[in-house]
């Protein structure tokens, strides 16, 4: 099979792709494939009842799809057990219960909490209400320009007083990806716990908890080909188990009195309410699709995308490519300028053409600053992308100056 | 695909080469604008004289649209009455909704050139930045 038949066997699989429109704006979102939908509608189908209540068999099925669903997800990502995996809406709901759970009983006046500039909104914007509401610092982690996080960067933020630093795995603006493991070492050393935003990495590579290091892990399944709304957050047991509920209600308890409540163990500790069991579903069927396609398939693709796009983008003129000048630092991710048009224009303007790209400040706006910029577009691959697409991209841009008035 | 663009003539001519845009001496009235969505920002600035705006500028950042929209509002309002600049922003408020007759959208001269932006729901915030900006400047003085 050559690789553009392959590629289009995989479109099929996407009721949305088409020749219509050029998604590459896989950061924010990615499409569904056919059996993740199909997978959604089956347990709808088939096996819908309220998870843990009933003593019948549909509520049993529902239970066993929800926690088989948990044991894939721990597989996926190397955890120690199923009940390390918690179900969240996404990223964000996962580091804002981990930064209020946590952050209540650990954090004092004086701590302090390491965040980098290039943190998304959702692993910036917890930390810093924490360490306003406890009285600890927030310190600033500054990476290189490219997004690479070095030693000394590290050692300028680190003191006797960290707690807990948090830092995203793969920058959702510059694409690089860090040294996880390198950097765990580092902040163990130092007697803090690592937090990974993997909103990002999860997605396009295969990560292990145990090789990352990491104390916490969180991600969203929208980001890979599951539906939206449901969102893992990964954390070591011995941290889980001390940690109090983050929202309170049914399903989270063992015992309920008038003046006195004791919790229910962990993962439900955390999943009050009724669960999100078709997300997980879903989450579950992406996480096959996943393992199915390949990593190698997947990596390469995305590899060969991003270049064919970077020196595609390097030889028109005008557009400022942010990050690391190397394609390898990229991972499927290209944050651009283009000159004297502003990103809302530029990505209209694409938009119009069916080209689907990103356009403001990503929900980081502190990188924004620090890179001295206001707002930006980005351009995003997922494995199902094309060159065609890519080429298609290409061209419009080429077209964005001369359309808004400046001449050759 | 067409490309089909309401980047016409008039909206990259006000974008590239306003008429408005730069800081205003002694005004009697600063506002700022923002848009959360996109980040485009504008700071107006009004010199109002017995009822009648003689003068006014604006300093900002922001897409074309933001941009040229807040320039050509500008270039209608300066010389007006407070009255006649509330009916236009009226006016073009209406236009954008689709709203507006031909013969109203004749009265807003150069900003009937946005009138396509009322198809276009992202993009409508931008170019109503600088009207809203002006239609709050305009409560504030009627408080003063």
């Amino acid at each position: 099979m050559t690789m553009d038949t392959k590629i289009n066997e995989y479109r099929k699989m996407f009721p949305l792709l088409s020749d219509d429109i050029a998604y590459l704006d896989n950061a924010a979102t990615t499409q569904k494939p056919e059996c993740v939908l199909d997978a959604v509608r089956k347990y709808y189908e088939r096996d819908n009842a309220n998870p843990f209540r009933g003593v019948y068999d549909l509520s049993e099925r529902a239970t066993e799809s929800y926690e088989n669903a948990r044991k894939a997800v721990a597989d996926f990502i190397g955890a120690g057990s199923s009940s390390e995996i918690v179900f969240v809406r996404n990223a964000t709901e996962a580091l804002n219960l981990l930064a209020y759970s946590w952050c209540e009983d650990n954090i004092s006046e004086g701590d302090e909490i390491v965040v980098s500039v290039m943190e998304h909104h959702s692993d910036f914007l917890p930390w810093k209400y924490m360490a306003e509401k406890k009285g600890a610092k927030l310190v600033r982690l500054e990476p290189e320009k490219s997004g690479a996080v070095t030693d000394e960067a590290l050692d300028r933020a680190l003191s006797g007083k960290t707690k807990i630093v948090a830092l995203t795995q793969v920058s959702n603006v510059l694409g690089y990806a860090n040294d996880m493991a390198h950097i765990a070492e580092r902040i163990h050393e130092n007697g803090a716990l690592f937090v990974v935003d993997g909103a990002q990495s999860v997605p396009h590579m295969k990560v292990d908890v145990k090789q990352l290091g990491c104390d916490f892990l969180a991600f969203s399944g929208h980001k890979m080909y599951a539906p939206m709304g449901i969102g893992v957050l990964y954390g070591k047991m011995e941290h889980l188990e001390k940690m109090r509920p983050f929202m309170y209600g049914g399903e989270m308890i063992q015992t309920v009195h008038w003046d006195r409540v004791t919790y229910a163990e962990v993962p439900h500790r955390f999943e009050a309410g009724t669960v999100n069991v078709s997300g997980a579903v879903g989450l579950s069927e992406a996480i096959s699709f996943i393992n199915n396609t390949g990593w190698e398939f997947i990596r390469s693709r995305e590899a060969l995308l991003t270049k064919k796009a970077m020196e595609g983008m390097k030889q028109i003129p005008g557009i400022g490519i942010l990050g690391s000048e190397k394609v390898q630092d990229h991972e499927g991710i290209i944050t651009f300028t283009v000159d004297g048009v502003h990103p809302h224009d530029v990505a209209d303007i694409l938009g119009k053409s069916g080209v689907c790209i990103r356009a403001g400040h990503h929900c980081a706006q502190p990188l924004m600053d620090f890179l001295g910029v206001k707002s930006t577009n980005r351009v995003s691959f997922a494995f199902y992308n094309t060159e065609e697409e890519v080429d298609r991209f290409l061209n419009e841009l080429s077209k964005v100056r001369g359309l808004m008035g400046y001449g050759e | 695909m067409e490309n089909k663009t309401f980047y016409n003539e008039v909206v990259t001519d006000h974008n590239m080469h306003p008429l408005h845009k730069h800081e205003l001496e002694d005004p009697d009235i600063v506002l700022d604008g923002v848009n959360p969505s996109c980040g485009d920002e504008i700071s107006l600035g009004l010199k109002v004289s017995d009822g009648v705006i003689t003068d006014g500028a604006f300093i900002g950042d922001g897409c074309a649209v933001s941009q040229a929209s807040a320039d050509i509002m500008l270039e209608l309002v300066i010389g007006r009455t407070i009255d006649e600049a509330k009916h236009l922003s009226k006016l073009f408020l209406k236009m954008i909704k689709s709203e507006a007759t031909p013969e109203e959208i004749e009265e807003l001269e150069e900003a009937g050139a946005l009138e396509d932006i009322s198809h276009m729901p992202a993009r409508v915030k931008c170019a109503v930045l600088g009207w809203h900006t002006l239609e709050e400047m305009i409560k504030r003085l009627d408080r003063m």
